[in-house]
Formats: structure tokens, C-alpha cells, sequence
């Protein structure tokens, strides 16, 4: 239904901010380049003040950035007023117009661009059958919940048909079961409107759920943007590795390299690699290995001892001492398996695939 | 670090919308031409003398017994009025806030006392101290028999301007103690302090700047007040009688200029002081609301002394104003009381009060919609947006407040009576209507300007970033979203301008020209030369007026404004 989907593409764009209490000025963003493919969904994760909202509503045009150019489609937009730019919002606070009913809410935008009268009650009785609000047109906002406030917002958005759609933390006020449900809703009414989506959030199990691609971004820069898996699996750092899901880390030094395989030493322990093209014997290395890919068990790759042991129901949550590093390990459907107890000498048992060096 | 590009871009944003961007500068231009331009004009005028720059006519003006006399009084005056005020406004906040308040009568009282700074016009409470306790006073002469008491001067200002402005320490103080958590004082109640102590330890230190900002708030009034020192002054004369004075009888517009100014720094320091100091204070120490409800005091011995006195004043004043309708209808007043609607007949018969009250009315009914509109516009601009002369508005507009009528006045005079700059550019706007009106939006600017930029704050600045959004400019974002959200704070600027214009004298009565009768300057006319009764007749019915209005506008507001609806969302 959309009219043409849009890329966007940043090009070194950097915002600067002063800080009100001690007058210093830092880089809220900081040279961050990115293109965002049309009609994908893409998300910008990140700690609280990572950049992620203002980069958004740069996009937006609610802030002008302090250096480089924004471009929409083929357009550079820097200059656009919001309401110029071909750009649609969905806010943390939902931002309807508390004096207007549903209907109102939903037109607004169409009113603006001089539509008639019967293309506007099309538009507009299609869009809420989209969002599941059908038939309540009359309703004022404030008889609405949450979930529902939430879809006029989303209806209002995708009625104008913008190149772009930008979402703000739209789910952060609704309950935790709500936010599950309306997540996979906006999802799949973005994938039936064929839309471009740029999605604001810092809680990383929707930006797992929702996205085509992950952006992580940590103090103003972009630290790693790929899919949900290669950012889960291939984290580049140990802040993504960390942000995103649970991670043990183990410092080791590589002590052999056979092509793209090798040899790491851990507290004394030889462990196998995979994947370490470019590394040298010698190197300092940090091994990623995620609690749910590794196992307590008789005899694996590194010795330890069992500090922590708590039943869990789903799973045995464990933590370990390897040499003087904790390591955390879920040990999946622990029912028919030996249970080790806190004291107990074990080994931490992996596949040499599920490592991760960085 | 600082790069420009932003400022760059956010410039090339604002001029691409020029409705907005001809809104500040006719603004600008408005704010500039008729504040700071007459404001300006009395500095220049004070100083520049026929042989050039010189402090010469200060010298002159400060050399005068008479005027040091008058900064002296209008101080001394200020001082206790302020004082007083505030801790008669304390008092009865507390009373209402803390006290369980059995009767119905009581609580009915403070409702009018809380009302009575919006509808009042500001000479009533002199004519009735007069008629109470005047010469010819009811309680002086015919209860106490006292034949020579002596209202007027010091005394008599300073009751009658305590009795005026302390409902609105009283409002003042009542925000704040409603916004103290209970929880505080009880935990020291539970600590095991008594009652006196919690309110010496606890409540008193959390509102004590804002019953500094309340005092001031009153000096500031009392000092800029004129019609109360015309009319019960005497011969004591404050700053803003002198001035006047100055002008209508020593036709000394250079030496008015000089004195102008010199009231001008006065309430310009406090207000300064009052602003950004005691006010920002004042909020600071109270922070979020109140968690729940408060435990009444319901101990005789406090209760008792605390309401006994709020009623002995509430019923004071209550009784000042009904004095005034008594006054028009006794035929005359101390000495013949027999019912008469001779005074009415006159008003409208002889005096002319048909076209006073169309004049009245009319210059007021084309004002208030200006200055609702205006005010909107200065509040949605302050909050909402961002520009470079943004300050400038901000600032001018508040400025406004901190500039007495009487110094206005002087200004425009000096301003516009031979053209801008004396060069005959808008000398044609001299004496007509256009510039009263101009005055009477300058005067109710502030106020509604106030009342604009917190019911702004309140709204979420995504509601107007989403309609701009969506493809609104910012005049669609203001009247599609702004204005309706903000309906009630219209209206009620709306009443509220009117109201003050047509209660309005201390500017308008310097600037008017016999073409409009205006109904103040009627009743301090009449009340200066002693027609009670006249004075009488043209009050009451100003009453009447005023509190239609604000009747008519709370009943609108309940019916037909959306805010609350809103606020429930």
C-alpha cells in the first residue's frame, strides 16, 4: 500500500549537546554512517542515552544534526522541516489529540493533505480493519486502553503512506504480556504495508523479535549492526556481547593458529578454536561462550568448581569458578541429568562452535 | 566541538515557515513599540536635558521635599501592607488547608474572599472605609460617636490595600501548603513534636520563601497601586499619586518623567528579586504532591482562635462591599437614610452614564479578545518553540508586570503625544481609542500570558511534535492543537482581561481624552469631590458587570470546555 518504500541513509552525522548543569558540550552522536535498506524493519538498541533517540528524531527532523546529511530515498532532507519530510512518527507517549475522537486522530493527517471527503473515510476505515480497531471510530481517546491507544498511533502513522516509519519506545508504557502481543501486531502489519521502519528501543528481546536488523548503538556510535543472529552469535565486542543476551567471558592467549583454526590457552587449559582468521599465536584473545551453550559435566574442556546451584524448573542455573573467573551456565531440562552440588569439581563442557572469539 | 551546522539548519527551518515567522516579528514590533519604546522614552527624557546629557532633572526632582516625602511614604506603606498581607494570606490558607472548617458560612467566606482579587475594582474598599469609618463613617460616627476620626493617610492606606491584596497572598500560600506532603509533618508529629513545633520546624521552613515571594508580590502592588492613595490618601501622597500629581497639576511632564522612572527602579529591583530568586526558590523546596490526604485539625483551642479571627476578617471585607450598593441607595449617606433611586437616576440622567459604561464596555470587549489571543500566542511560543528571540518575548512580556500604570501612563504621554521619538510618526494614534485599547492589552498581557505558559507546561510536547508531524505547519499546530487544548486558559484570560480593563485607572486615567467617559475614572472623579453616592452608583454597577462576567465564564467553562475531559485521559 505504501507508495514507494524509502531507504534511509545517514552520512556522518554528528549531534552535539551541552550538558545543563556543567555547560560542557559532548556528542550525544558522533559520526555515525548507516544505511537502511527500504521496506526492511531495523531497530536502534541501546542503553539509556546511547544516541538512539536523537539519531531518531534527526531522522524526523525534530533536531538538526551538527554534521553530516540525512537522506531520505535519494533526498537529502537536512533542511526539511518535519512536516515536510516524507516521515511518519509513533511516540513513547502516544501523542494523540485528546480533543479529537479516533476517527479525528486517524484523518488529521489526510485533512492536511486536502484529500476529499470520501477517500478520506476509505483511507481511514481500512487502515483501523488494519490495526484491529474497526467500528470504533466515535470512541474518544481517553476511553481507550493502552494496547488501543497505542494502534490509533500506529493507524495515524500509516495512513499518510510515509516513506518512512519511526517508532520511539512505542511499547515501554504497556504491560509486559501487552508489549509481547502488540510487537508481533506491529510486525506484521509493517510486513503487510510493505513499509520501511526504524524502531527505538532499549529492551533487546523486542529488538530481537521485530527486526530485519539490529543496530547496537553505545555512547553515541554505532558499535554493530547485522541480523539478530549474527549479533547474538557474532557479537564484535563485549558490550554487544553483553547487551544482548547473557555472556561468560574468558580471557585467553591464542597459542596456535592453523589456518582459520587454533589453539587458545585458558588458566593452563588448552581449548580448541574456530573462526580466528587473522589472529596470531600470542595474541590476547576474550572467548564468549553463552550460559545456555555450555554444560556442567564429568569430564569437557575446563576444569572448575560449582559455587552456585539453584533449580530453576526449565533449567539448572549454575555458577562456576574457572580459575578466578565466574562463568554462568543454564543447563537445559535438567530432569534425568546428574545435578552437581556447590563444592562439587567438575569440567565446563561446549562445542568449539558455540565459542565466539573476539 | 561547537558546530554550527545545527544553528544553521535550525535557522533555515524557522524561515521556512513565514506565518510563524511574521507572528515574532509583529510581535517583536508590538512588544517593543509600546513596553520597552515608552519605557525607554522616560529614561531618555530624564536625562536629556536642553543642554545636553545631565542627572540635572533627578537633582531637581530628588531636591523636593515633597517627592522624598512620597518614596518614603509609598516604602513605609509597602513595607507593612506587604508584611501584613502575607501573614493574613498565610493565615487563612492554613485555616483552609488545615483546619476542619464545621460551618458552611465560613466556607462559603473564603469562596468569595478568593474571588474578590479578580472581580474587584481597585477604589471600592477606600470608598467604604470612608463611608465606615469616615467623617460621616456609619461606625464612627453613629456607633462610637467619634465626630472627627481621621481615615485618611497613612493608616487608612495601609488597611485598605492590606484588605485588597491579601486574598492573593492567600491564594498564593494556599498552592503551596496544599502541595506539602502530609507525611512530613506527621513523621514529626510522630517524632513527638507538638503541633507548634511541627509548624515551627517543619511547614514554616518549606513555605517561608513563598511567603518571601507573597511579600513581595504585595509591595510590588501596593507601591505601583494609585487608586487607593487618590482616594484615601489625603495629603500623604505615595510615588504614583505624585507623579499624577506632577502631570495634571504642575504640568511638569520632565520632572514626572524623572519620578516615573524612579518608581520604575523600585518595583523593577523587586521584581527582579521576586522572579528569579524567591520564586524559583520557593518551588524548589517543594517538590511532587501531596501523597494523600491531610488529617484535619479538629483540637478546639486552635481551631477555635484560627476561625474566629478569619471570620472577624472575612466578614470585614464582605461588609466593605456591600456597603458600596448601600451607599447608592440611601439618599444621603451618615446623615438621611431613606432607600432612593436618585443616585441611579442620576448616573444616568445627568452624568452621563450611558456612554460611560458603552465606552467602558466596548473599549474593554475589543481589548480582551487581543490580549487572549496575544497571550496564547507569547505562552505557545515560550514553551513550545525554540528561537533566537525567544528571551526577548519572554522577558518583555514578563517586564510588563513589574511596570506600574501610573509610569505607563507617563510614558505613553511622553512617547506618542508628539509621535515616536517626537518626529509625528503615529501621532495620529494620540487620543484615540486604539491606543486605550493598546493600554488596556499592555496592562492584562502579564497576567494572561502567566496563566498561558503553565497550562502549556502541563501538556506533553509530543502531542504538537506529532500533529507537526504529520504535516501540520506551525499556525495549523497552534490553532488545530494548542489552542483547543488550551480552551479554559483562553477563556478565562479572556474574562480575566476583560475584567481588568474595565476596572482599570492608574494608566488610563493620564492618557483619556474627554471623547471617552470611562467608568473608573467617573467614580474617582466623583469620589474625590465627596459624591459618595454618585461614586456609589457607578461602582455597583461595575460590580455587577465584573462579576457577571466571571459568573458567565465559570458557567461556560463547565459546560463547554474540553480540559477536563482531557486531564482525566
Amino acid at each position: 500500500m505504501a507508495k514507494e518504500k524509502k531507504g534511509v541513509r545517514l552520512e556522518h552525522i554528528s549531534k552535539i549537546y551541552q550538558d545543563p548543569k556543567t555547560k560542557k558540550e559532548f556528542y550525544a552522536v558522533h559520526d555515525t554512517t548507516l544505511e537502511i535498506e527500504p521496506g526492511t524493519f531495523v531497530t536502534l538498541l541501546g542503553p539509556s542515552g546511547c544516541g538512539k533517540t536523537t539519531t531518531l528524531r534527526m531522522i524526523a527532523g525534530f533536531e538538526s544534526p551538527d554534521e553530516g546529511e540525512i537522506y531520505l530515498g535519494e533526498e537529502p532532507i537536512n533542511e526539511l522541516t518535519p512536516n515536510k519530510r516524507d516521515t511518519a512518527m509513533v511516540f513513547q507517549s502516544y501523542a494523540l489529540l485528546p480533543h479529537y475522537n479516533i476517527f479525528d486522530n486517524v484523518a488529521y493527517g489526510l485533512k492536511l493533505r486536502k484529500m476529499d471527503k470520501a477517500t478520506i473515510q476509505e483511507k481511514v476505515t481500512n487502515i483501523l480493519k488494519l490495526v484491529g480497531l474497526e467500528g470504533m471510530e466515535s470512541r474518544m481517546t481517553n476511553q481507550l486502553s493502552g494496547g488501543q491507544q497505542q494502534r490509533v498511533a500506529l493507524a495515524r502513522a500509516l495512513v499518510i503512506e510515509p516513506g518512512v516509519l519511526l517508532f520511539d519506545e512505542p511499547l515501554s508504557n504497556l504491560d509486559a504480556k501487552l508489549r509481547v502481543t502488540m510487537r508481533t501486531e506491529i510486525r506484521r502489519i509493517q510486513q503487510e504495508a510493505g513499509i520501511t521502519a526504524i524502531y527505538v528501543t532499549h529492551d533487546q528481546s523486542e529488538a530481537m523479535a521485530i527486526s530485519d536488523k539490529i543496530i547496537i548503538m553505545n555512547k553515541g556510535v554505532v558499535a554493530q549492526m547485522g541480523t539478530p543472529q549474527e549479533i547474538y552469535y557474532h557479537p564484535n565486542s563485549e558490550f554487544v556481547a553483553d547487551f544482548i543476551g547473557e555472556a561468560n567471558f574468558l580471557k585467553g592467549t591464542i597459542t596456535a593458529v592453523d589456518g582459520t583454526n587454533g589453539t587458545a590457552d585458558v588458566y593452563g587449559n588448552a581449548v580448541e578454536l574456530h573462526d580466528i582468521a587473522g589472529r596470531n599465536t600470542g595474541d590476547e584473545c576474550t572467548l564468549v561462550l553463552r550460559p545456555e551453550a555450555a554444560v556442567v559435566a564429568d569430564e569437557g574442556q575446563l576444569p572448575c568448581e560449582v559455587v552456585l546451584s539453584t533449580f530453576m524448573g526449565s533449567y539448572q542455573n549454575y555458577h562456576v569458578m574457572v580459575g578466578d573467573t565466574l562463568v554462568k551456565i543454564t543447563d537445559f531440562n535438567p530432569k534425568n541429568k546428574k545435578i552437581y552440588e556447590v563444592g562439587d569439581k567438575a569440567f565446563v563442557k561446549f562445542e568449539t562452535d558455540s565459542l565466539h572469539v573476539i | 566541538m561547537a558546530k554550527n551546522q545545527s544553528r544553521e539548519l535550525d535557522r533555515k527551518k524557522f524561515f521556512a515557515d513565514p506565518i510563524m515567522v511574521t507572528t515574532i516579528v509583529v510581535l517583536i514590533v508590538f512588544l517593543t513599540l509600546f513596553i520597552l519604546y515608552p519605557l525607554a522614552i522616560l529614561l531618555v527624557d530624564s536625562v536629556l536635558t536642553g543642554n545636553g546629557v545631565s542627572l540635572e532633572v533627578f537633582q531637581r526632582v530628588l531636591g523636593m521635599p515633597s517627592f522624598r516625602k512620597a518614596i518614603t511614604n509609598t516604602l513605609k506603606v509597602g513595607f507593612l501592607v506587604g508584611i501584613l498581607s502575607a501573614l493574613i494570606g498565610l493565615l487563612f490558607a492554613y485555616v483552609e488547608e488545615y483546619v476542619q472548617l464545621k460551618t458552611k458560612v465560613l466556607e462559603g467566606l473564603f469562596r468569595v474572599i478568593s474571588l474578590l482579587p479578580v472581580v474587584s475594582p481597585p477604589f471600592v474598599l477606600s470608598l467604604s472605609m470612608i463611608m465606615l469609618f469616615g467623617k460621616a463613617g456609619i461606625i464612627t460616627r453613629y456607633l462610637l460617636h467619634i465626630y472627627e476620626n481621621n481615615v485618611y493617610g497613612f493608616w487608612g492606606i495601609a488597611i485598605v490595600q492590606t484588605l485588597t491584596f491579601f486574598p492573593v497572598c492567600y491564594m498564593m500560600m494556599k498552592g503551596l501548603l496544599k502541595n506539602i506532603d502530609p507525611s512530613l509533618e506527621e513523621a514529626a508529629r510522630d517524632m513527638g513534636a507538638s503541633r507548634l513545633k511541627v509548624f515551627n520546624t517543619v511547614t514554616l521552613p518549606l513555605i517561608l520563601p513563598g511567603l518571601g515571594n507573597a511579600f513581595l508580590v504585595t509591595f510590588i502592588e501596593s507601591i505601583a497601586d494609585f487608586a487607593n492613595p487618590m482616594i484615601i490618601g489625603g495629603s500623604y501622597d505615595t510615588l504614583a499619586t505624585s507623579i499624577y500629581l506632577q502631570i495634571t497639576g504642575a504640568y511638569d511632564k520632565q520632572g514626572a518623567s524623572a519620578m516615573a522612572v524612579v518608581l520604575l527602579m523600585i518595583t523593577l529591583m523587586m521584581f527582579i528579586v521576586q522572579k528569579y530568586w524567591l520564586e524559583a526558590k520557593s518551588t524548589a523546596t517543594l517538590t511532587g504532591k501531596a501523597s494523600r490526604q491531610r488529617m484535619l485539625i479538629t483540637d478546639k483551642s486552635v481551631t477555635r482562635p484560627l476561625t474566629a479571627f478569619c471570620l472577624i476578617v472575612a466578614s470585614f471585607v464582605v461588609m466593605m462591599y456591600i456597603c458600596v450598593p448601600l451607599g447608592a441607595l440611601f439618599r444621603t449617606w451618615g446623615y438621611d437614610f431613606h432607600l432612593t433611586f436618585k443616585w441611579f437616576q442620576l448616573v444616568f440622567t445627568r452624568y452621563k452614564g450611558f456612554k460611560a459604561f458603552r465606552d467602558s464596555f466596548l473599549l474593554s470587549l475589543i481589548s480582551s479578545p487581543i490580549t487572549a489571543l496575544l497571550s496564547m500566542i507569547i505562552s505557545y511560543l515560550v514553551v513550545k518553540r525554540s528561537f533566537r528571540s525567544k528571551g526577548f518575548i519572554e522577558a518583555v512580556s514578563m517586564l510588563a508586570m513589574a511596570v506600574p500604570g501610573t509610569v505607563l501612563g507617563v510614558g505613553y504621554i511622553r512617547g506618542f503625544s508628539a509621535g515616536v521619538f517626537r518626529t509625528g510618526f503615529l501621532k495620529s494614534l494620540y487620543g484615540t481609542g486604539a491606543l486605550l485599547v493598546i493600554v488596556f492589552i499592555v496592562r492584562s498581557l502579564p497576567t494572561g500570558t502567566r496563566s498561558g505558559i503553565s497550562a502549556l507546561r502541563q501538556i506533553d510536547k509530543s502531542i504538537e511534535e506529532s500533529a507537526y508531524d504529520m504535516g501540520a505547519d506551525s499556525f495549523k499546530v497552534f490553532m488545530t492543537v494548542t489552542l483547543p487544548l488550551i480552551k479554559d486558559s483562553f477563556l478565562s484570560g479572556l474574562v480575566t482581561a476583560f475584567v481588568r480593563s474595565i476596572t482599570a485607572i492608574s494608566a488610563i486615567i493620564l492618557l483619556v481624552t474627554p471623547k471617552f467617559l470611562l467608568i473608573t475614572v467617573q467614580i474617582n472623579e466623583f469620589a474625590e469631590k465627596g459624591a459618595y453616592g454618585i461614586a456609589c452608583a457607578f461602582a455597583t454597577i461595575l460590580i455587577i458587570i465584573t462579576y457577571g462576567s466571571v459568573t458567565l465564564m465559570n458557567l461556560f467553562i463547565k459546560h463547554f470546555g474540553t480540559s477536563r475531559d482531557i486531564k482525566e485521559a
